[in-house]
């Protein structure tokens, strides 16, 4: 078979190709490796690329299907990691020069998980550094390009992973999402992306940006394909305490029911000002299709929405001020040359090791926590993610799905924000809110600029129905497959 | 002016837990350097604690042991520094809200000899919290090195009030702690392996006066013995500081054992901002009154507690109890024995002196590849000294008698009776045969009669000697006695 209608196939589809015996898992990685080998020069969506590991996990994944004892619906088929996800044997960067020459020793447990769903896990993802950005700039090893368009970022921090699922290197890829970082940059990329409930997937083998928002989630080009790699790295996990003990329905399955038509909620707050007209359209449209479908738009209120950004960036930065201490030039780190005391092997290893954004960020999260403003930022914060929390139970008391768009712009040009933080946290306004509530969100696209940028549209759920956000989702997505297109390259 | 002291400790003991505090790796002492790892315990990315159970249930049963109050929700802090032991560089620990609240440690002054009971007072805890241990660094001349072995193991910090006032009463606080939580199975305690550390906070006020002066803080304190030098040297340090009209500074000063003098290690300006938060990574966990009173229920009984039932129950004396109380199984051991005689007060002398004496002499002299021998091992069971006991108390053998058994008990695990049997050494109670020798001894020895007759009381001695060594020490020592005073008065 053609290996570009192989790399341009959903998961779905491969899966189908390999149950028949067409096509195996070798020949598909290999179309997979080519492509990246053939474009990744223009886009950089990958750190690192370990081909003859991939190439032996897809014979092993031939030969259990030969011997009929295949482990599961992905055996065989390849999933990307963002560079922040643990797998033994490979590298972790986090796109950081301070773990420029750290192997990961374990799998995290999305990592066991997929392979032992089968999966061909394969290459490392770029990223911002650590996490933290929405642009791919901060990465120390080079920005990720958007495939739709080379000047433009892919939005991040999940770039790599968002931009190599619409260059169509990779079938399937994991990213994470603290404030965003999954959904912003599937809606700059034209693919899907999901954050799932908080406590949904194991954090165990994620590096850490901020502990209580951290959450790892699929990117798919079809909500059918996300909801099949969300089923498999799903569940409660004993290494993980902050992972919910609940049972994992079959999201793939649970897509294939007929959805009775509900309501969605349109909140006043996510339509004001700062959104770009051409996304405002695009979701003008959404809305009348799932009226069309029988939905019932219903417009609320989220009063606490402008405190999201500022609640964030206390919590998020305290965390992580604490969470990134260990990156310290004594054991596994890079240690500065010049380094000539104790103090120093701290202070010039992370210096040198750490990008400005990172420096920023740990600096203002300590701020927060020294004693004397530890009541004015964190308590504060704290408190006023409750009110953010309780905001989001009093609508789904209405609704049964939050729409929004998932970015206020299309992608933005390298350079437009990243001189001013502020305006780049900016670009996280619509998907903040729902990690400091802990509720799921999905990024679906919704269709393209004039200039052939993609849009894409927000959709939050009820914590832990995850089943009915991408039921509610699927209804658009079967429909109009923007995700289907690819970019050329 | 006289000055007296206020001391208060902080008392960081290692619980006895298979695994570590946050993660599942085995705990233990001796092993090769950083053996006793995984990525949880080495902070590696992406690692995460899952909290022990059994850590948190070893620090109630503590906080029951010491009448605390009992946390209803045991929460998690980060406390935020960088060291080179602590390999996240934050320490997961208990900020506002200690597992344990309150409490006290009853404990007891030397009395004016060892066999008269000293003074008993109880010394106020002010909170008990649980955290995870660091590693441990090796300084040399221009390296360290860093062993991860005891970093994550729980450890329990246990700070009392400024409620203690001279070296002596700081010993009988460590020495009575040590003694409960050794006795509970909290911890074996060992300060040579770190499992006990103490910090102390001192500081001198002049004698009258109420209000606390400025406290330092004394590390290093890694003997019981260098507690003791330590602080003493501390408390005239600063006596004589104050007497000079100096002023105390607020620091943290080390203990050298070696020179035997403290040194400044930071001032109050140069203290830690910790940046304490809740760790986002553990959930807190309700502490049910279930569990608190099925903890209770499972308490061992209090050492000072066990030996005032020993006196007031048992009537043992009390040099037997305070060398019995402060060991556990050696008091489960003495118990048993007891169980089987009705002379409770011999059995415990028997424990505290034959019993003690012979594990001590076996394991001085036993070679390293031999295996030393405590009560679990040890060849004469509880039933089996009873069983001595019991003989001499039947009148079958003389004390004398049994005291040389003894020894052959220990090491061959024979019984009692079987040696008496073998041997030929019931006591000789056959009044004929006890007179015929009473006699022979008083015609050989007229001397000796003669001084007893006069009203010297010890000269029978001679004459009871020489029975006994005519029979081997066989013979019954009342039945001699009766039977030498009857003739000698006839």
């Amino acid at each position: 078979m053609e290996s570009s209608l192989l790399t341009s196939a959903t998961a779905a589809e491969l899966i189908n190709l390999l149950k028949g015996g067409s096509v195996s898992s070798v020949e598909i990685t290999q179309a997979f490796i080519q492509r990246i080998q053939a474009v990744d020069q223009k886009v950089h969506a990958f750190l690192h690329l370990d081909e003859e590991d991939m190439i032996n996990q897809a014979k092993s994944s031939d030969q259990r299907r030969a011997q009929g004892k295949s482990f599961g619906q992905l055996d065989g088929i390849p999933v990307g990691l963002k560079d922040v996800i643990s797998a033994e044997g490979q590298p972790l960067t986090a796109a950081s020069k301070i773990l420029e020459n750290y192997i990961s020793p374990y799998d995290a447990t999305v990592t066991r998980k997929l392979k032992e769903a089968g999966a061909v896990i394969g290459g490392r993802l770029n990223l911002d550094e650590f996490a933290m950005g929405s642009s791919t700039e901060n990465s120390a090893y080079g920005p990720t390009r958007n495939p739709w368009n080379l000047d433009c970022v892919p939005g991040g921090s999940s770039g790599g992973s968002s931009a190599a699922v619409a260059a169509r290197e990779i079938p399937l890829s994991l990213g994470s999402d603290t404030g965003g970082s999954i959904r912003q940059p599937a809606s700059l990329c034209g693919v899907v992306g999901m954050k799932p409930t908080y406590g949904m997937v194991s954090r165990y083998g994620l590096a850490a940006f901020a502990s209580s928002l951290d959450q790892i989630g699929p990117f798919a080009q079809t909500v059918e394909d996300a909801a099949l790699l969300l089923e498999i790295i799903s569940g409660h996990d004993p290494l993980d305490s902050t992972s919910y003990p609940s049972n994992v329905p079959s999201y793939s399955n649970e897509l294939k029911v007929p959805l009775e038509p509900c309501k969605l909620g349109l909140p006043q707050e996510f339509f004001g000002e700062g959104m770009d007209e051409e996304v405002r359209k695009s979701i003008d449209l959404v809305i009348e299709f799932y009226k069309s479908k029988g939905f019932e738009m219903i417009e609320l209120s989220l009063p606490t929405t402008d405190l999201s950004i500022p609640v964030y960036y206390v919590i998020a930065t305290a965390e992580a001020s604490s969470n990134l201490a260990r990156y310290d030039g004594i054991r596994y780190t890079s240690r500065s040359e010049r380094a000539t005391n104790a103090i120093d092997v701290y202070a010039k290893s992370r210096g040198e090791g750490f990008g400005e954004e990172v420096k920023r960020r740990c600096i203002l999260g300590a701020y927060a926590l020294s004693s004397g403003y530890y009541d004015a930022y964190y308590l504060r914060a704290q408190k006023t993610r409750t009110l953010i929390r309780k905001d989001f139970d009093q609508a789904f008391k209405q609704v049964d799905a939050i729409l929004t768009p998932t970015s206020p712009t299309p992608a933005f040009k390298f350079g437009d924000k990243s001189e001013d933080p502020i305006s780049m946290y900016l670009s996280d306004i619509y998907t903040i809110s729902t990690n400091l509530a802990g509720l799921p969100g999905i990024s679906v696209p919704c269709g393209f600029s004039q200039s052939g940028l993609p849009i894409g549209m927000q959709l939050i759920g009820q914590a832990l129905n995850e089943s009915k956000l991408l039921s509610i989702a699927h209804v658009y997505d079967q429909e109009h497959k923007y995700g289907r297109k690819a970019p050329s390259l | 002016m006289k000055y007296e002291a206020v001391i208060g400790l902080e008392v960081h003991v290692q619980l006895d837990t298979k695994s570590k505090m946050f993660t599942r790796v085995g705990t233990g002492f001796g092993k090769p350097p950083n053996t006793l790892t995984n990525p949880v315990v080495l902070g590696l990315p992406g690692a995460l604690p899952v909290m022990n159970l059994e850590a948190i249930e070893k620090s109630v049963k503590v906080g029951l042991l010491l009448g605390c109050k009992i946390a209803p929700i045991c929460k998690w802090d980060r406390k935020n520094y960088f060291y080179p032991d602590m390999p996240k560089n934050y320490q997961i620990s208990q900020f506002d809200q200690p597992i344990c609240e309150g409490g006290e440690v009853e404990i007891e002054m030397p009395g004016e000899s060892p066999a008269v009971m000293g003074s008993h007072r109880k010394v106020e805890l002010t909170r008990i919290h649980l955290e995870e241990d660091v590693g441990k660094l090796t300084h040399y001349e221009t390296d360290s090195l860093v062993d991860y072995n005891r970093a994550g193991c729980p450890l329990l910090e246990i700070v009392s009030e400024p409620d203690l006032f001279s070296p002596d009463e700081v010993f009988a606080y460590l020495t009575s702690l040590r003694n409960s939580l050794v006795s509970a199975g909290i911890s074996d305690c060992d300060m040579e392996k770190g499992q006990l550390r103490c910090d102390a906070n001192i500081s001198v006020r002049p004698v009258g006066t109420k209000a606390l002066g400025t406290k330092v803080e004394i590390k290093n304190l890694n003997t019981i013995s260098g507690v003791r030098n330590g602080v003493e040297y501390e408390i005239k340090r600063q006596t004589q500081a104050m007497l000079e009209g100096e002023k105390i500074v607020q620091e943290t000063r080390r203990w050298n054992p070696d020179q035997r003098y403290t040194t400044p290690m930071r001032t109050k300006e140069m203290a830690h901002d910790y940046r304490y938060f809740p760790d986002p990574d553990l959930m807190p966990v309700k502490i049910e009154q279930q569990w608190i009173d099925r903890i209770q229920k499972e308490l061992p009984e209090k050492p000072f507690d066990k030996q005032r039932r020993y006196q007031s129950e048992m009537s043992l004396p009390y040099s037997s109890t305070s060398a019995l109380c402060g060991d556990r199984p050696l008091c489960e051991y003495f118990e048993q024995a007891a169980a089987h005689t009705n002379v409770p007060a011999k059995v415990a002398n028997w424990v505290v002196n034959d019993l003690l004496r012979e594990l001590a002499q076996n394991n001085d002299q036993t070679d390293s590849k031999a295996e030393t021998v405590t009560l679990d091992n040890c060849k004469i069971s509880p039933q089996a000294l009873a069983e001595l006991i019991s003989l001499i108390e039947e009148g079958t053998i003389s004390n004398n008698v049994a005291k040389e058994l003894f020894p052959e008990m220990f090491s061959s695990g024979k019984s009692a009776k079987e040696l008496v049997k073998i041997k030929g050494l019931e006591m000789k109670s056959d009044g004929d045969e006890i007179e015929g020798l009473c006699a022979g001894a008083i015609s050989k020895d007229p001397d000796a009669a003669d001084k007893f007759r006069g009203g010297k009381e010890g000269a029978i001695n001679a004459l009871k000697g020489a029975v006994m060594k005519a029979t081997r020490g066989q013979a019954n020592p009342k039945l001699v006695d009766e039977t030498l005073r009857r003739l000698l008065s006839s």
